[in-house]
């Protein structure tokens, strides 16, 4: 994409987060639509572009009674919403439409309308993986972690730390799940989820929702809202099966999207404030810091013990306490991207001063699929 | 057998030979004619050079243990192997494979990374035998 040629103008969560029993999956996506045509002063009418991943375009735009010329159903895992955003910028460049609604909704804990996770017998993983027990993310996306501790001396303890620094952010955010400080102590007696992971390494599971809209920079300027531009993107995908990742010590998707991504911006690591890696499992923070570069391999465990990452450090990450500790519906990448703006904004609860670059940066499926997305206050 | 409630592989046309082999006791890979790629899981091409003439060969079946987990939350059908290992053996022959480790305690003592493992089947139905792995010279 063309580097600041497209904003943010609108975005906002579901009304409320955590524990939302009220509300189908097709409602949550339709509030943090409706809170985030208010926050940007538009309509279901003004909306030209739709994208959105678990449902349909189709049913977010009749649902919203919307009639949109540009639909996109990418759904890659909790990194859609990143995906949506580079390909929203390039439909607006490319006049596919002008203004274009990204929504994202789970009933993550409450399962109101939500639909099974599984594939078919017949799919790689239903015979390739499957038959050996795995259940879910908390048993699959940690396979490669004991690989990356015996070849690069990652401990248990730095792993149980990524947790307790989230939480101090968290304990920043009156929206977060779980706002009361831990130790490493803590995360290490928590229950064990998937050897060597424990409870505390592992996302929340929660309702909720969030929505963007997304214009011209031209025409950013019209809105009430201070605009977030975009000005790098990437995106890749490796495999559906975790276990034929290349390198179980770093992801492929995450260094060709976040490089693809730097690149576009024409920005250097310093110049970075602000940081998001989606952290479904600990030790997605200390990939994500390797492989998008802002710290050699093997050196990210230490770089978060020393508290580079945590409130007052030089790199502040996962500021809204991150998917273990602020919210976890599923497709948490929609979040991640929330924080960014609101830190790019200047209202983020656990502000960073000053803020003008910020990263989100997003996996999907279990390092299945990456996105990632530079935004900025300021157009270059 | 007790009626066996875990999922069970549904072969396709690219991956019958697999199965076929598992149940005669042998593990296939496969091998591209053209660059000698060997490859898994199997596909009727070289997902490294793209040539449609590749073939099926019996591997050693010996490997190491190159990465795993130790399950606390069971998938249906597996409550009662709680807690157990979900495991990724890499092969001689260099491909990787998702699988469990057979006829030792599921601990992190008695599975150590890098551990020589060999292959040894499981029959599950009446056509379908799963490929697992016990340590080489371990006690079955």
């Amino acid at each position: 994409m063309k580097p600041g040629s497209v904003a943010i103008v609108g975005a906002a969560e579901t009304t409320q987060m955590g524990v939302i029993p009220e509300m189908s999956v097709i409602q949550l996506h339709a509030d943090a639509a409706l809170n985030a045509l208010a926050d940007c002063g538009l309509t279901p009418k003004d909306i030209d572009g739709v994208a959105t991943a678990g449902a349909s375009p189709v049913e977010i735009a009749h649902y919203l009674g919307i009639t949109p010329t540009y639909a996109d159903g990418t759904s890659v895992g909790g990194c859609s919403f990143m995906l949506h955003v580079r390909h929203a910028a390039a439909a607006i460049n490319e006049g596919l439409a002008s203004t274009i609604l990204i929504t994202h909704g789970e009933s993550g804990r409450s399962r109101i309308g939500a639909g099974r996770f599984g594939g078919s017998p017949a799919s790689l993983q239903g015979q390739f993986e499957a038959p050996y027990g795995a259940s879910g993310p908390p048993s699959m996306f940690t396979i490669p972690v004991l690989r990356y501790m015996q070849d690069l001396g990652l401990t248990h303890e730095q792993l149980a730390m990524v947790a307790v620094v989230q939480r101090e952010w968290a304990g920043m955010n009156p929206r977060a799940s779980f706002r009361d400080p831990i130790t490493v102590d803590d995360v290490l007696n928590s229950r064990m989820i998937a050897y060597p992971f424990h409870l505390l390494e592992c996302c929340l599971v929660t309702d909720g929702g969030g929505a963007l809209i997304l214009t011209s920079a031209d025409r950013a300027k019209d809105f009430p809202t201070k605009p977030v531009y975009v000005i790098g993107t990437g995106e890749s995908v490796e495999t559906p099966m975790v276990s034929q990742m290349e390198d179980f010590t770093s992801s492929k998707a995450f260094r060709v999207s976040g490089k693809k991504a730097f690149d576009e911006a024409g920005i250097k690591h310093s110049d970075v404030d602000h940081l998001m890696i989606y952290d479904a499992f600990a030790h997605l923070p200390i990939y994500g810091l390797e492989d998008l570069g802002f710290v050699g391999r093997g050196e990210a465990a230490q770089f978060i013990w020393e508290g580079n990452t945590r409130p007052g450090g030089k790199l502040p990450l996962n500021t809204n306490g991150g998917g273990l500790s602020y919210m976890h519906s599923g497709m948490y990448g929609m979040y991640a991207l929330q924080e960014s703006v609101r830190q790019l904004r200047g209202v983020a609860p656990a502000q960073v001063p000053d803020a003008k670059i910020s990263i989100a940066h997003g996996v999907g499926g279990m390092f299945a699929a990456s996105g990632t997305i530079i935004m900025s206050n300021e157009r270059p | 057998m007790a009626e066996y409630r875990k999922p069970i592989p549904q072969p396709t046309p690219e991956t019958q030979d697999f199965w076929d082999g598992t149940k005669a006791g042998e593990l296939r890979l496969q091998r591209c004619s053209a660059c000698a790629n060997v490859y898994f899981p199997p596909r009727p091409f070289c997902p490294k050079c793209a040539s449609r003439k590749v073939e099926s060969f019996k591997s050693s079946g010996k490997g190491r243990l190159f990465s795993y987990v130790i399950n606390h939350r069971p998938a249906p059908g597996f409550e009662a192997d709680a807690p157990y290992a979900i495991a990724v053996v890499e092969l001689a022959e260099g491909p990787r494979l998702m699988t469990s480790i057979v006829g030792t305690p599921q601990t992190p003592e008695a599975l150590p990374i890098d551990a020589p493992v060999e292959v040894a089947f499981e029959p599950v139905s009446d056509t379908i035998s799963l490929p697992k792995f016990r340590l080489a010279g371990g006690a079955k």
